[in-house]
């Protein structure tokens, strides 16, 4: 018996090894980033109702800090409608495709590094893209939902969706290959870690924020931001469920926890799309100024903080910003970002290979 | 067996099962899901043969574009299947023909080491040598963008470029008598042609012929 253990830990010992290293270094991933949902969405409305001149949500917790737990219980202990005419099956899946795509996506964002390694579940060669592909399967989760709930502002909702991301993944796309023009590798760490030098260093400064791709690409960085909001049918581009024309659009018929997954869904994609502006743009764990008060701190707090930042303009641009209007949203898609970034996207090589040499990293 | 090996029979059965839930769903947007579900682990087996850059791009481009638009056609069709499957029992000796002509094409190119054993040394150019550190991606770049297929490959990105040229030539008509929106022209109106201010004295007002036949009084 014991021998036979033993032939099965040879054989299979490495493989269940690795495997029990994934699945928990995935369980600590998903508890720390459910949790930083939770805030976020707390900061959210909490930004929002300061610009507002309110409160917000401050009954739950000290200064409300439990709100989200408490919004959590409540849509869990509802009651799930499901429409008499939704097509049952994928009414259901709809949510649930929304919420795993956007947690799948952390599978391959390095958080941080250190003399351990890369801080980062699967290190993938072509992890950028990997992060492309499961943003552009979002819309699916929207598509389903708005489609099997078999009603009219559902499906328009859905409909405009569908055309929206569609749009914008172009644009995202081009900036993603001008980054990667830059960087000249597909992989997360490898972007983070290009910007340890670049403008300036070549001025002869020390490592700092002014390296970072967000000033030698600032159009570009303007361009993503835009996009990603557009992506994440952020406002002022959250046509598919704009409550004054579409009730709530694809989540009309959507009760209890599927809704709760969709907002799950849809939040964990706008922290994505912050972790992606940090790693692209703004330095991912790299300390603002490589000098000792900042390199003290650990990189997964310069991430955490970056994402934070990030998500506070995406906030204030929610607060402050009225909705466009559908057309101009894809006259903005079509018209102004996918000329500028094809452009930049020529600027940017044509730069690389006849500019000053050492840019080709 | 390996743990490669059961996930490639699980990918392989997958994507088997889900293309033919394709083609014998009722409901067409249930068959385009299943699509997409066979076209996810294609992917997938890209991934267990060590292309992984093939992988991601086989999802961006089809599961992430080609098939919304496939989806997006289906949702708003309304397809009547009586009708579609009436000629089914006509049609299916011819179907089978061309089955069978793809099936075999399909063997002789999987059969590649007995149809024509010299060419081995072509189909595995584009395989970078397992650990010298050539990504895929870049062993990829290699070979497409070098000559001779770098010709090739511009070729069909001209093809492609005609095609769409075309598409939208064929599309695009302005209608007579139909209002657009020209955000130029809106945006280099001022005051001095946006706005007219009449001075009428209290009582007398008639209202001028143009505005007549705006308001259709």
């Amino acid at each position: 018996m014991v021998a036979h253990l033993q032939a099965f830990w040879d054989v299979w010992g490495s493989t269940i090894l690795a495997l029990a290293w994934i699945a928990g270094a995935s369980v600590l991933l998903l508890t720390v980033l459910l949790i930083y949902v939770a805030y976020v969405i707390l900061f959210d409305r909490k930004v929002w109702a300061a610009v507002h001149l309110r409160r917000g949500p401050n009954v739950v917790g000290p200064f409300g800090l439990l709100q989200s737990f408490a919004d959590l219980l409540k849509f869990v202990f509802k009651e799930p409608i499901i429409p008499a005419g939704a097509d049952k099956g994928i009414f259901l899946l709809a949510p649930l495709v929304t919420s795993v795509l956007a947690l799948a996506a952390w599978a391959v964002i390095p958080v941080s590094e250190s003399g351990l390694g890369k801080w980062v579940i699967s290190d993938l060669n072509v992890g950028i893209l990997y992060i492309f592909a499961i943003s552009s399967l979002g819309v699916y989760g929207i598509i389903m939902g708005g489609w099997a709930s078999n009603s009219k502002y559902p499906f328009l909702g859905s409909l405009r969706s569908a055309a929206q991301m569609v749009s914008y993944e172009v644009s995202i796309g081009f900036v993603i290959i001008t980054v990667l023009l830059c960087v000249g590798s597909l992989n997360m760490t490898d972007i983070v870690n290009a910007q340890k030098t670049g403008i300036g260093t070549r001025l002869g400064l020390a490592n700092s924020l002014l390296d970072w791709h967000w000033l030698a690409l600032f159009p570009m960085f303007v361009v993503f931001f835009i996009s990603a909001l557009a992506e994440t049918n952020r406002p002022p581009f959250d046509l598919p469920e704009a409550e004054s024309e579409l009730v709530a659009g694809f989540m009309v018929e959507y009760s209890s926890t599927p809704y709760l997954l969709f907002m799950l869904g849809e939040y964990v994609a706008i922290v994505t799309m912050c972790a992606m502006t940090t790693i692209l743009f703004l330095g991912g764990w790299l300390p603002p100024v490589n000098a000792v008060p900042f390199t003290w701190v650990p990189g997964v707090v310069w991430f955490l903080a970056k994402i934070t930042f990030v998500f506070f303009m995406f906030a204030m641009v929610k607060a402050m910003v009225p909705r466009y209007r559908y057309d101009q949203l894809m006259r903005l898609g079509w018209k102004v970002f996918l000329p500028l970034s094809l452009v930049m996207v020529v600027v940017v090589a044509g730069v690389l290979q006849y500019g000053p040499a050492g840019l080709v990293k | 067996m390996t743990f490669a090996d059961a996930f490639f029979y699980l990918f392989a059965i997958l994507t088997v099962a889900s293309a033919v839930m394709v083609i014998t769903a009722k409901n067409p947007v249930h068959a385009v899901l299943w699509l997409i579900l066979a076209f996810f682990n294609a992917a997938g087996l890209f991934v267990l043969l060590g292309a992984e850059f093939l992988a991601m791009i086989l999802v961006v481009v089809y599961v992430g574009a080609v098939a919304v638009l496939f989806l997006f056609v289906v949702m708003m069709l309304d397809v009547d299947f009586a009708a579609l499957r009436a000629g089914f029992l006509k049609n299916s000796p011819l179907g089978a023909v061309v089955g069978a002509i793809l099936f075999a094409e399909l063997i002789m190119v999987l059969g590649w080491k007995f149809v024509a054993p010299v060419k081995t040394g072509l189909s595995l150019a584009p395989l970078p040598k397992s650990g010298s550190g050539v990504t895929n991606t870049a062993a990829l770049g290699q070979i497409l963008y070098r000559e001779p297929y770098v010709y090739y490959f511009e070729i069909a990105g001209l093809i492609l470029l005609v095609a769409m040229i075309g598409a939208i030539v064929l599309t695009l008509r302005h209608k007579e008598g139909v209002k657009r929106q020209s955000i130029s022209a809106q945006n280099a109106r001022g005051p001095a042609t946006a706005i007219e201010v009449v001075k009428v004295a209290s009582g007398t007002y008639t209202i001028p012929e143009k505005a007549k036949e705006k308001v259709g009084a």
